[in-house]
């Protein structure tokens, strides 16, 4: 479970989030929605510590996260996976080196139980005989998969995705969507996706925030979504007058 | 300049996993080393020629002896052709490839990848190439120096400005083994500026590609301009 507390932060006095109270709980796909710009990748940025908030507090359980030393945050950051959004894989390894990466850095493991490992991985992603292809030989869709099996490569409790989908035509973006809830469930993770994609929403959204504008104006799950009278999210949810009309025939309005 | 410093403290960190660092670091010597090793060869033995015949022209008529040529080319080489100009042609080359190579990764979330990780990316990414440096810039300033004496050979006596006996018996004359001293004092030194000033340029970067170029122009920039600026300062602590 991760809490943030009142969480602001600000660009040269510009203020891009405006105290931000939430729990991200453990066990479920927590997501954060918004339009681009919203602040989305700065909160997730806060959540994992590439960014300080300039005032509020994160914890991981009991640990007050945005307080630790560097010796410290890296112990829990080794609990810590995440998928960025450009996938982030490192283009002079190859897919089985990338995955091996975090492996070959913290475990004394034998090079045969780090490869068991790393095609543990790749099955569980859906990718087999791509161990020794580069990055840029592989499709968006695969550079996500090994992106996530190179995130729970060393079994994280927490699991964080910018933008997973994004770049993805919609039919490998759901598969995508589907393999992070199934691994968090699997695996009890504390799992925080940030999206802009109402699909994802709607079929991953066990625990909703909608940030608009720096601050967090509506919380729920997808089955909240359409029921709520929140316009900020109905506007964001069902951008489209085609959706509005579904919404309202969904609702027997 | 104070995030220079922080920069620093956290690269001369323990390594996480020796071995990993060491991979790392041999991977990077073989990139400076063996990357550099023609363009170093190149303009010394150029540097060399240039330096022999200027001086055959300025001695000529003069009552200076001939056989000067092959001790002043020689002393030109170890006191300053090849630790400096080689390192400035190296901050141009080295230093604008390791800022790039690293704010490609800052802009592509490489390095914020592995800091999730739980790497110490300042230290496993800056390390290994500031040592890597350290060794190997000093062992290509050597070569600097032998290739711009045979490049000093090449241009005077095959050509008849002395002959073989005179040219080999200045490269053996005067000789003060301090002045190679301060050769690798200097060669170290420029090493770690050139190394540690580019990864701090290129660690920065934020941005697009814009930035990007303008921290790996900044690299060779301000490299160039701190190498002369302990050229200078090498020189009248050792030789002053
Ligand atoms: N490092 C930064 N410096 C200044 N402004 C930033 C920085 N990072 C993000 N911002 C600003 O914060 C706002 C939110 O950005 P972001 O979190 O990336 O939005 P998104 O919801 O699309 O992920 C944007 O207006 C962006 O310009
Ligand atoms: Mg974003």
């Amino acid at each position: 479970m991760i809490r943030i507390e009142n969480v602001t932060k600000s660009f040269d006095g510009v203020a891009v989030l405006k105290g931000i109270s939430h729990t991200f709980e453990e066990g479920i796909t927590n997501l954060i929605i918004g339009k681009s710009g919203a602040g989305k990748t700065v909160l997730l940025k806060i959540l994992v510590g590439l960014m300080e908030p300039t005032t509020g507090s994160v914890w991981y359980d009991d640990v007050e996260f945005n307080k630790l030393g560097k010796q410290e945050l890296r112990k829990v950051r080794m609990q810590i996976g995440m998928l960025f959004q450009g996938s982030a894989l490192f283009d002079s390894m190859t897919v089985e080196e990338n995955i091996r990466f975090p492996l070959d850095m913290f475990t004394d493991w034998s090079l045969k139980k780090k490869r068991e490992r790393v095609n543990d991985c790749l099955k569980r992603v859906n990718l087999e005989n791509v161990n020794d292809k580069y990055p840029s030989e592989t499709s968006g869709g695969m550079q996500k998969r090994v992106g996530i099996a190179r995130a729970i490569v060393l079994k994280p409790k927490y699991l964080f995705c910018d933008e997973p989908n994004s770049g993805l035509d919609p039919r490998t973006a759901l598969l995508i969507d589907e393999l992070i809830q199934s691994i968090t469930y699997e695996n009890k993770m504390t799992t925080v996706i940030n999206t802009h994609d109402m699909n994802s929403v709607m079929e991953t959204g066990d625990n909703i925030a909608l940030l608009h504008m720096g601050e967090l104006v509506w919380s729920g799950n997808k089955s909240e979504v359409l029921e709520s009278d929140n316009d900020t999210l109905q506007d964001f949810i069902f951008a489209s007058p085609f959706l509005q009309r579904l919404r309202k025939k969904a609702l027997g309005k | 300049m104070g995030r220079y410093w922080l920069l620093m403290r956290s690269v001369f960190a323990r390594p996480q996993r020796w071995s990993m660092y060491l991979r790392e670091t041999v991977r990077q010597m073989s990139d400076i080393g063996i990357g550099s090793l023609m363009i170093v060869a190149l303009i010394s033995i150029f540097m060399g020629a240039v330096a022999a015949i200027q001086f055959a022209y300025q001695l000529d008529g003069t009552l200076v002896p001939l056989y000067y040529i092959g001790y002043i080319v020689r002393d030109l080489a170890i006191i300053e052709s090849a630790p400096t100009v080689t390192c400035l042609v190296l901050a141009g080359k080295i230093g604008s490839n390791i800022a790039a190579e690293l704010g490609g990764m800052r802009q592509k979330e490489h390095i914020d990848a592995m800091e999730i990780m739980g790497v110490n990316t300042a230290s496993f990414l800056i390390m290994p190439k500031i040592v890597a440096g350290v060794v190997m810039i000093p062992l290509l300033v050597t070569v600097s120096a032998f290739v711009a004496i045979i490049g000093g050979y090449a241009a005077t006596v095959p050509t008849g400005h002395l002959t073989n006996m005179d040219y080999l018996r200045g490269v053996r004359a005067f000789f003060i083994p301090y002045n190679v001293f301060v050769m690798y004092v200097k060669a170290t030194a420029f090493a770690y500026i050139l190394t540690s000033i580019s990864a701090f340029q290129g660690y920065y970067v934020q941005g697009g590609s814009i930035e990007l170029g303008r921290a790996s122009t900044n690299a060779v920039v301000f490299s160039n301009i701190l190498i002369l600026l302990f050229d200078y300062l090498i020189a009248v602590v050792l030789t002053g």
